[in-house]
C-alpha cells in the first residue's frame, strides 16, 4: 500500500523534550492557591458493617478544613457499565458495609498532608466484622456469606457464548483433553501514583486535574455521583505516568477531592502513596479456568468448552468487560466449529480486580495456549504446526461475533519459527534449555457500548489557519503510549502538512469534542485516528474549490495535499502553498473559520471489535535444576499490527510488554493473608529491572486493515499476552514440568520437578 | 520540632530554606523550591524516580534528608540543560531513541545515567543495565533506555575528542 512517508516513520514523541527536561506537568506537580491536602481513611478489615463513625475529633484538629463520610455524600452508586445499572455497585465512600481491606470510609482535607494524616488517626470507626471470603471457590460454595446482598451467590455477572454443536463435535474427536488452570493477580505498577486535584469553579462547577486514562468517563461518573449536571464537571488530564488499565474508572479520591472542593470552596488534592497503590489498588483478575478441548488426530481443533471464574474482588470495576473478553479470547486465534464459554464474575473480599493490559486475554491465553501445546505433544505434532493447522485467517467469521478483516497470523507463525531457529534448536535439544511458543490476538477497540455513551466513540476537531498551521482537538488520552504523536502523524499525513505545524489540544473535556471513551482496549489509534481522518477530509473539501477556481479546472481533476502544498494531481505545476489555500478559502467564506469535526463509531462490525491484531512469540529459557530459577535467554516475536503508524512507538509497546509479561510469568504476585496485601513495596513486589530483561528480536508482519486509519490496528495490549504461555512452554521443554498455575516460582517449579516436597 | 535553616546549591543557584529535620530532599525540592521535575514513585528508596545528584553522586532524594544536603551541590533534571536551548546528550538521546514513554521514570533514569557516565564514560550494555538496576520503568522494558545511554556515551566521547 502506498501511504504518505510520515506513516510508519519513527517520529520521536512530541512531548519528549518536556519530559526529559522535567518540565512536563503531572497532577501532583500542580499547586493551586489555597490548596488543601486530602487523605483517605480505609477499612482495616476485609468484610464488615460500619456501626458507628465519629469524626468530631478529626474535625476539631487545627488545620483540618473538612471531613466527610459516606453519610455526608449523595450516596449514588457508580460503575463503568452504565448500560447495566445493576452492575454499578460502588460508592465513593462506604455507607454501611466495607468489603475489602482498603475500602474507603472517610476523607479529610487539611492545610498540610501531615495534618490530614494525623486527622485520619482521630477518626473513630466501630465495625461489626463479617465472615470474609478470599477465593472464587469459597465464594460460590453453598451458603457462602454474601458480599453484595443483591448478588446471586456472589456471582455478579455471567457471560455465555455458544455456537456449533459441542456434543457432536466432541464425539467426533480423536483426542479430548480436560485441564484446569489458575492464574494470579498482578499490579499495573504504573510508576506515577494516582493523583487528583479538584478546583472549585463558579456556580457550583468543578475542574478536576487527574491522572486518568478516561477523562470522559470520569467526567460523566463524577457528575453522576455528585448529583450535578455533566457539563458542570471539567476534567483536565495532565501528563499521566502510565496506566495499563489501572486508571480507567472514577476513583474515590476524585470524588472526595471534588466534593470537598465544592464544600470548602478551596482546591483539594489527593496523591496516593505506593503502599496504598500496592495494598488497595486495582489489579489483574485471578482466574480459575477449566478447559476441555477436542482434536482430530491430524491436529484440527474441533470443540472447546471453556469455563472461567474471575476473582473480581469486592466490586465489579471493569470485571464485566474482562469476563466478556476472556470468552472472546478463548476463540479468537483459531477457527473451530464448536465453542462454549461460560464466564462468571465472582465477588471476594479482596481489592477489586479490573482492566489490565490484555483485559482477560492474558489469562485465557495462558490456558488455551498451554492446552494447545499439550495436545500437540499428545498428537505428535510440532507446536507451531498445530497452530498453523488451526490459525485464523483473513475473512474468517466467528459466528455472530466478528469478521476478521485482516490477519497475518500464519505469517507470524512462519516468521517466528524462522527467526527463533525453532526447528534446528528443537532437534538439538540442550539439557535444561527449552523453546516455547505462545500466541495472541487482540481487539482494536471495543464495539460493545457498555458505557452507554450518547456520543460517538471517538471525535476530533480540526482547524486550519492561513499561516499554514492546524489545530487538532481531541479527548484521546496519551498515557505514555504515544497517541498524542500518532494522531498528529495521521493528521499530518491526511492534510499533507508538517507535523510540527500541528498544535494539539487534548484532554480538556470542556474544550475538546464529545467524546472519546479513553485509552483502553487498544482503541485510540484506530478509533480516534479514523475520526481525525474524517475531520481532515472535511477540511480538504473546503480547500479544494480554491484550486478549481484559481486554475480554472475541469471537474474531472483531482487535488493532492503534500509537503505543505496543494496541487493538481495531473498537473503538479498548478500548485499553491497550504497557507495560501487556507487564506483564499477564508476570504471566500467571508471570514468564517475553517474547522471541521470527525467522528468514529464502529458500525456493522459484529459485537467485539472492528479489527484484530495477531502475533506469535517464542521464548528461549534455561532452568537451573538445583535452584529452580528460570532465565529467559532470548525472546522472539513476530506480530501483525496492520500498518504501524509510528514504528518506534510500536517497538516501545513490544519491549514494555515483554517486561510486564516476564514479571507476570515469573516474579510478580501479591502475597495476601486474610485480605491483607503483605508485599506493598517495590522491594517486595518484584517487577523486572533492566538487569532481568532478556534480549529480544522481532519482526513485523505487515497487513493492511481496511477499517483502520492508513491500515493500522492495535499494538498496545496484544503483545502483553503471549509471554506467559511461551515461557511456561519453554520451561516444560527444559524440565518436563507443565505449569498450570502462575507464577512459575522456583518453589513451584522444584515441586513440579519432584525435587521439593 | 523546630525547623532548621539550610543552604542548598541547586543547579548552581543558592537557596536558603527552613525545613523540618525529617523532611526529605525530594519533598523540599518539589514542595519548597517547586522543582517538580524530580518525581516520587515510591518514597521508599525502591524505584529511582527521585534520583538526583548530590556533589555528583546519584542519590534517592526521597531517602535523603534535606538537612544532609546542606551546603552541597544538588543537580536535578531541571539543571541538566539550564538554558532550555541545548539539551544534554543524554536528554537528546532519550528523545531520539524513544527511551521516554510516560516519562515518569525519565528524570531519575537520566540522572542515574549521568552519574554512571561520569564514573565510566564507555560502559557496556551490561554495565548500563547494572547501573540502572535501582531505577524501575514500567513502560519501555528498558531496551531503548539502554540504547539511548550508549548513544549518549558515544556522543560525549566524540565531543571530548573534538576538544
Ligand atoms: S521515589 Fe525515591 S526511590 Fe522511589
Ligand atoms: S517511561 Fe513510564 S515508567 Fe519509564
Amino acid at each position: 500500500m502506498n501511504h504518505p512517508s510520515i506513516i510508519g516513520a519513527s517520529i520521536p514523541r512530541l512531548d519528549g523534550r518536556a519530559k526529559v527536561t522535567g518540565r512536563a506537568i503531572y497532577t501532583d506537580d500542580i499547586k493551586a492557591p489555597g490548596m488543601l491536602f486530602g487523605a483517605l481513611l480505609r477499612s482495616p478489615i476485609p468484610h464488615g458493617r460500619i456501626k458507628r463513625i465519629d469524626v468530631s475529633k478529626a474535625r476539631a484538629l487545627a488545620g483540618v478544613k473538612d471531613v466527610i463520610v459516606g453519610a455526608d455524600t449523595p450516596q449514588i452508586k457508580y460503575g463503568n457499565w452504565r448500560l447495566v445499572p445493576a452492575s454499578q455497585d460502588e460508592l465513593p465512600l462506604a455507607v454501611d458495609k466495607v468489603r475489602f481491606v482498603g475500602d474507603e470510609v472517610a476523607a479529610v482535607a487539611a492545610v498540610s498532608s501531615d495534618i490530614a494524616q494525623r486527622a485520619l488517626e482521630l477518626i473513630e470507626v466501630e465495625y461489626e466484622e463479617l465472615p470474609a471470603i478470599y477465593s472464587v471457590e469459597e465464594a460460590t460454595a453453598e451458603g457462602a456469606p454474601l458480599i453484595h446482598e443483591e448478588s446471586q451467590g456472589n456471582v455478579s455477572l455471567v457471560r455465555k457464548i455458544e455456537y456449533g454443536d459441542l456434543e457432536e463435535w466432541f464425539a467426533k474427536a480423536d483426542l479430548i483433553l480436560e485441564d484446569e488452570f489458575k492464574v494470579h493477580a498482578v499490579s499495573h505498577a504504573y510508576l506515577e501514583p494516582c493523583s487528583s486535584l479538584a478546583v472549585p469553579d463558579e456556580g457550583g462547577r468543578v475542574t478536576l486535574y487527574t491522572s486518568t486514562q478516561t477523562p470522559y468517563i470520569v467526567q460523566c461518573l463524577l457528575a453522576h455521583t455528585l448529583g450535578i449536571p455533566e457539563n458542570y464537571v471539567r476534567v483536565m488530564k495532565t501528563q499521566v505516568g502510565g496506566g495499563f488499565g489501572g486508571k480507567m474508572e472514577l476513583r474515590p479520591w476524585e470524588f472526595s477531592a471534588s466534593f470537598m472542593a465544592l464544600r470548602t470552596g478551596l482546591p483539594v488534592k489527593f496523591t496516593l502513596n505506593r503502599a496504598e497503590e500496592l495494598s488497595y489498588g486495582r489489579r489483574r483478575h485471578p482466574m480459575s479456568i477449566y478447559s476441555k478441548v477436542g482434536f482430530s488426530k491430524d491436529g484440527k481443533l474441533l470443540a472447546k468448552d471453556f469455563q472461567v471464574m474471575l476473582d473480581g474482588g469486592a466490586y465489579n470495576a471493569m470485571g464485566p468487560t474482562a469476563t466478556f473478553l476472556c470468552g472472546t479470547f478463548g476463540n479468537m486465534l483459531y477457527n473451530f466449529p464448536a465453542y462454549r464459554y461460560y464466564g462468571r464474575h465472582v465477588y471476594t473480599n479482596k481489592p477489586p480486580a479490573s482492566a489490565m493490559r490484555g483485559f482477560g486475554a492474558p489469562q485465557a491465553a495462558f490456558a488455551n495456549e498451554t492446552q494447545l501445546n499439550l495436545a500437540a505433544e499428545k498428537l505428535g505434532i510440532d507446536p507451531i504446526e498445530i497452530r498453523l493447522i488451526n490459525a485464523m485467517q483473513t475473512g474468517d467469521v466467528i459466528p455472530d461475533v466478528a469478521t476478521v478483516s485482516s490477519c497475518g497470523f500464519k505469517e507470524c507463525l512462519e516468521k517466528v519459527r524462522e527467526i527463533s531457529g525453532w526447528d534446528a534448536k528443537r532437534q538439538a535439544k540442550t539439557p535444561n534449555k527449552g523453546l516455547g511458543v505462545g500466541c495472541f490476538s487482540f481487539i482494536s477497540g471495543g464495539v460493545f457500548n457498555w458505557f452507554d455513551t450518547k456520543y460517538n466513540f471517538s471525535a476530533a476537531e480540526v482547524k486550519v489557519f492561513d499561516d499554514g498551521t492546524a489545530q487538532l482537538a481531541s479527548m484521546a488520552c496519551d498515557i505514555g503510549q504515544g497517541t498524542d504523536t500518532v494522531l498528529r502523524q495521521i493528521l499530518a499525513a491526511e492534510l499533507g502538512i508538517s507535523i510540527e505545524k500541528i498544535r494539539l489540544i487534548a484532554m480538556d473535556t470542556a474544550a475538546t469534542p464529545k467524546a472519546d471513551l479513553g485509552s483502553w482496549g487498544s482503541r485510540v489509534t484506530l478509533m480516534n485516528g479514523n475520526a481525525v481522518i474524517q475531520a481532515a477530509r472535511k477540511i480538504k473539501d473546503m480547500l479544494v474549490p480554491v484550486l478549481f477556481s484559481q486554475f480554472d479546472l475541469n471537474q474531472i481533476h483531482d487535488v493532492a495535499f503534500e509537503g505543505d502544498e496543494v496541487f493538481v494531481k495531473a498537473n503538479p505545476k498548478k500548485r499553491m502553498s497550504f497557507a495560501e489555500c487556507v487564506y483564499k478559502a477564508l476570504r471566500g467564506r467571508r471570514g468564517e473559520p475553517l474547522s471541521a469535526y470527525g467522528y468514529y463509531t464502529p458500525r456493522d462490525k459484529g459485537l467485539v471489535s472492528p479489527a484484530f491484531s495477531f502475533g506469535a512469540q517464542v521464548a528461549e529459557v534455561s532452568v537451573d535444576e538445583d535452584t529452580g530459577l528460570v532465565t529467559v535467554d532470548q525472546m522472539y516475536t513476530a506480530h501483525d499490527c496492520g500498518v504501524a503508524i509510528n514504528k518506534m512507538a510500536v517497538e516501545g509497546q513490544l519491549e514494555g510488554a515483554i517486561q510486564m509479561g516476564l514479571g507476570y510469568t515469573l516474579s510478580e504476585q501479591f502475597v495476601m493473608r486474610e485480605g491483607h496485601t503483605l508485599n506493598n513495596t517495590f522491594l517486595d513486589y518484584k517487577m523486572p529491572t533492566a538487569e532481568d530483561m532478556p534480549p529480544s528480536v522481532y519482526a513485523e508482519v505487515e497487513t493492511y486493515e481496511p477499517e483502520g486509519p492508513f491500515g493500522a490496528k492495535e499494538a498496545g495490549e496484544g503483545l502483553a499476552i503471549p509471554t506467559a504461555p511461551a515461557i511456561a512452554h519453554g520451561v516444560f521443554e527444559a524440565t518436563g514440568f507443565r505449569c498450570r498455575k502462575l507464577p512459575i516460582t522456583p518453589e513451584r517449579l522444584l515441586r513440579g520437578m519432584g525435587k521439593l516436597r | 520540632m523546630a525547623k532548621q535553616l539550610i543552604e542548598l546549591i541547586v543547579n548552581g543557584d543558592r537557596y536558603e530554606v527552613a525545613v523540618e529535620p525529617g523532611a526529605s530532599l525530594a519533598e523540599v525540592l518539589r514542595e519548597e523550591l517547586y522543582l517538580t521535575g524530580t518525581k516520587v514513585g515510591c518514597n521508599q528508596g525502591d524505584c529511582g524516580a527521585c534520583t538526583v545528584l548530590v556533589d555528583g553522586r546519584s542519590v534517592s532524594s526521597c531517602l535523603t534528608l534535606a538537612v544532609e544536603a546542606h551546603q552541597r551541590e544538588v543537580t536535578t533534571i531541571e539543571g541538566l540543560a539550564p538554558s532550555g536551548e541545548t539539551l544534554h546528550p543524554l536528554q537528546e538521546a532519550f528523545i531520539e531513541k524513544g527511551a521516554v514513554q510516560c516519562g515518569f521514570c525519565s528524570a531519575g533514569m537520566i540522572l542515574a545515567a549521568k552519574a554512571l557516565l561520569d564514573r565510566n564514560p564507555a560502559p557496556s550494555p551490561e554495565e548500563i543495565r547494572h547501573g540502572l538496576s535501582g531505577n524501575l520503568c514500567r513502560c519501555t522494558g528498558y531496551v531503548k533506555i539502554v540504547e539511548a545511554i550508549q548513544a549518549a556515551s558515544l556522543k560525549l566521547a566524540a565531543g571530548k575528542e573534538a576538544r
